[in-house]
């Protein structure tokens, strides 16, 4: 059994970590969120040019043609630092659609853009409140124009094009839904950003108005896609948690180590051990869970849809855990704007949300469990 | 990354499954199968001497303790090669049951501090299953805090002589032998006087009586010494070292109990599957479904996390300190999974054994044995300052009692 990443993927998780220690360090992250910036274009760039955006794009389209488990532990890293750019939304999500259901044409446009750090893209799914279903996509299609109201679209407001679920029949299937890109300079969507918990990564409304598009995928293939597509992000977005968990565990254990009150390290106190000790473990479960989500995405096995929930559930659980009980164990510092604290906090809160919440990835986890039982 | 055996391993794995096969006892495989948690009751044959049958056919086959070297009855396999035997001895692994602390404590221990003359006599026949090993560490006034240990040992001439009382010993009234951490002297700090030995269970002034637990259960035992005779060459270690022997055998308690882990969930799932409430089948409401989504991904967290330390000693690495969680999470899991079964049986959940109908009183039984498994070889209070300390550096707690003699200890709370 070899059950790790290889020694390859592990250098390549060191060389992201060191070159994101210098590249991201908190005060980059910190522009963002004072909203000196939307993004960190700098960065961004960088990234393209170590190649990690297109790690697991092909070679042909103009990635680096790696594979998921190097974009895995690129994403842990990623998590980890924060790093205040669009990537889960341009590469968990637009990229894979793309490579999942786009044609050449679209492969050749778009893909080598996203490698080259040219081109920001993401998924325009939701409209309001509510967890991915086919019933909560309403956005029309006449005529090859798609009008409604999509949000929240992560990095919505700096996307150069957005992959778009509408509604195309009324049947109350699956079938209702299918996908369009859009790309944003060509007119007809306004794009908006709007506050959300993590200012480090922005969240935004599209509103369509008699815009353009293109189908992506076969018509009424839309939801089959989608359900592949969050998948293959669940786990890759796991990884990213995984990574912010562990480091949001690292702070307190610090912190625990340095603080000294009534005359002794705090990680002295039992009380303050056990709280980073339950954080060690939902950590270590969710590192567990998500090495069988990269296991199944790696090898698009038939596992996924159930490793994937495992992965999100477990991942997001201890990232939440983690984050918060790093604010406990600094106390009141870890409640200041000046601690680095909160980021994670709103980090792990707002990651937890975005491809379906807590709720709704439990209940596809035990579905998905009985019907491999059942079959 | 996958889950493939090497082509060693597949060879090791074949022949292992070949001999199981050919040889393991079949009729009892559907029993052992059901049971899953605690400790195993066959309804037609006595544990033990089932055990010690099956002991000894591994023990002639070459697969008793296959990770000891040869000359002590092992087999001289390697860590993985020991993880893909467990694989393959699967329900039958439970067993050995009267053996584990044998195996996991005892014999490590004499191993590392004994003598090749008592190396070369007792580890075969505790490898064959024809002598079981009992550990006589916990005493009525410590259990977390073992080194707070009082059952005194006295050097007399060229013997020492032992007054005092254990607790808490699995498999006493059927063992030959026991590992028995004494205090020798009472005029230093506590893990200063501390002496272990190896003592024949059948000495005079042993006596064993049996507890009756909180779930009506019989499986620990109270042991009493009284003017107990030990012959100096039982000694394993240097007198007043028997802190750092017992640290030997306490760091192989956690391993050998971490290997077979029941967290409840594949029982818990099959019966909220089945279990039919007045709004249908219990696993669609979505309450529940939270909570088994909850226990899933701790099941597979911990099975991923073996799946980790497997893999490092496929690669001839040690495990890193992930698996310390296992005992922390299963023990906790069994005691909520238990009780949520039963909130969904509503009323009718307080029914024991067969007048249980939805799962012969499956849950009930897990409820009332679960508290042990939060205590049973180091509290989840101790796991987490192990995990806290160990793993994650954080400093030791403050010990009051570091620097004084053992005999100016309080003893009382008030």
């Amino acid at each position: 059994m070899n059950f790790d990443f290889s020694d390859d993927q592990k250098q390549l998780r060191d060389e992201a970590r060191k070159f994101l220690a210098g590249k991201c360090p908190p005060k980059a992250v910190r522009a963002v969120l004072d909203g000196k910036e939307d993004y960190d274009r700098g960065l961004w760039q960088d990234l393209a040019e170590m190649g990690f955006l297109g790690v697991a794009i092909p070679e042909e389209f103009g990635g680096a043609g790696a594979g998921h488990l190097e974009l895995c532990v690129i994403a842990e890293e990623m998590g980890r630092s924060l790093a205040p750019v669009p990537f889960s939304s341009t590469v968990y999500l637009a990229a894979e659609a793309i490579l999942l259901a786009g044609n050449d044409a679209q492969k050749r446009k778009w893909l080598p853009a996203i490698a080259s750090g040219k081109a920001i893209g993401t998924l325009a799914l939701f409209e309001g409140k509510g967890n991915p279903s086919p019933k909560g996509i309403r956005l029309t299609v006449s005529g090859g124009s798609l009008n409604g109201t999509k949000k929240p679209v992560p990095d919505g407001a700096i996307a150069d094009f957005a992959i778009v679920a509408a509604r195309t029949g009324s049947s109350g299937r699956d079938s209702d839904i299918s996908l369009f890109l859009v790309e944003a300079k060509r007119g007809g969507v306004e794009a908006a950003a709007l506050a959300n918990i993590d200012p480090t990564r922005g969240q935004a409304e599209l509103v369509f108005r008699d815009c353009k598009a293109e189908a992506l995928g076969a018509a009424g293939e839309g939801w089959s896609i989608l359900s592949q597509l969050l998948d293959r992000a669940a786990v890759l977005m796991a990884f990213e948690q995984v990574g912010g968990a562990d480091r949001a565990l690292e702070m307190g254990r610090d912190y625990a180590l340095d603080r000294i009150a009534f005359g002794r390290p705090i990680g002295s106190f039992q009380a303050v051990k056990h709280m980073l000790a339950d954080m060690y473990v939902a950590a270590t479960l969710a590192r567990s869970n998500c090495y069988y989500g990269a296991w199944a995405l790696s090898t698009n096995a038939p596992e996924l849809p159930e490793a994937a929930a495992a992965a999100r559930i477990s991942a997001t659980q201890a990232f939440q855990l983690c984050a918060r009980n790093n604010i406990q164990v600094h106390g009141g510092m870890g409640f200041t704007w000046e601690f680095d604290c909160h980021l994670y906090y709103r980090r792990a809160n707002a990651t937890a949300l975005g491809l379906g919440s807590l709720s709704y990835w439990e209940d596809a986890l035990i579905e998905r469990m009985r019907k491999k039982n059942a079959a | 990354m996958n889950f493939d055996d090497t082509p060693q391993e597949a060879e090791f794995r074949a022949t292992a499954r070949t001999w199981v096969d050919a040889n393991a006892p079949k009729e009892l495989e559907a029993e052992l199968s059901r049971s899953s948690l605690g400790r195993i009751r066959l309804r037609n044959h006595d544990m033990v001497a089932v055990g010690k049958a099956w002991q000894k056919k591994k023990a002639e086959g070459g697969w008793a303790c296959l990770h000891w070297p040869k000359e002590y009855g092992g087999r001289g396999a390697t860590p993985i090669e020991r993880v893909i035997w467990q694989q393959e001895e699967g329900v039958f692994g439970k067993l050995t049951q009267p053996f584990q602390i044998g195996e996991g404590m005892c014999g490590p221990t004499v191993m590392a501090y004994g003598s090749e003359e008592h190396k070369r006599h007792y580890l075969p026949k505790l490898a064959s299953g024809e002598h079981i090993w009992c550990q006589l560490f916990s005493e009525p006034a410590g259990g977390s805090d073992v080194a707070g240990l009082r059952t005194r040992a006295e050097k007399k001439g060229g013997d020492w002589v032992v007054n005092g009382q254990k607790i808490w010993t699995s498999g006493a009234h059927y063992s030959d032998y026991g590992l028995l951490i004494t205090r020798s002297d009472p005029n230093v700090p506590k893990h200063k006087g501390l002496t272990m030995f190896f003592l024949d269970m059948k000495s005079k002034g042993v006596e064993i009586r049996p507890i009756t637990q909180a779930n009506g259960m019989q499986e620990f035992n109270e042991v009493y010494f009284t003017d107990v005779v030990i012959p100096d060459h039982q000694r394993l270690g240097a007198v007043g070292d028997g802190w750092n022997v017992s640290l030997t055998t306490l760091m192989n308690e956690r391993m050998s109990i971490g290997a077979r882990l029941a967290t409840g969930f594949p029982e818990m799932f099959d019966f909220c599957s089945s279990l039919m409430t007045e709004d249908g089948p219990a696993i669609d409401n979505p309450a529940t479904r939270s909570k088994l989504a909850n226990w899933a991904v701790k099941a597979s967290g911990l099975k991923y996390t073996s799946y980790r330390a497997i893999s490092a000693l496929s690669k001839g690495e040690r495990p890193g300190p992930e698996n310390s969680i296992g005992k922390l999470v299963a023990g906790s899991m069994l005691q909520d999974i238990a009780a949520y079964a039963m909130d969904l049986e509503g009323a009718a959940g307080v029914f024991t054994g067969a007048a249980e109908e939805e799962a012969g009183g499956q849950f009930q039984q897990m409820l009332l044995s679960s508290p042990s498994m939060r205590i049973a070889g180091g509290t989840d209070e101790i796991l987490r300052n192990i995990i806290a300390e160990r793993v994650l550096g954080l400093p030791g707690d403050i010990r009051v009692d570091k620097d004084v003699p053992f005999n100016k200890i309080p003893t009382k709370g008030r």
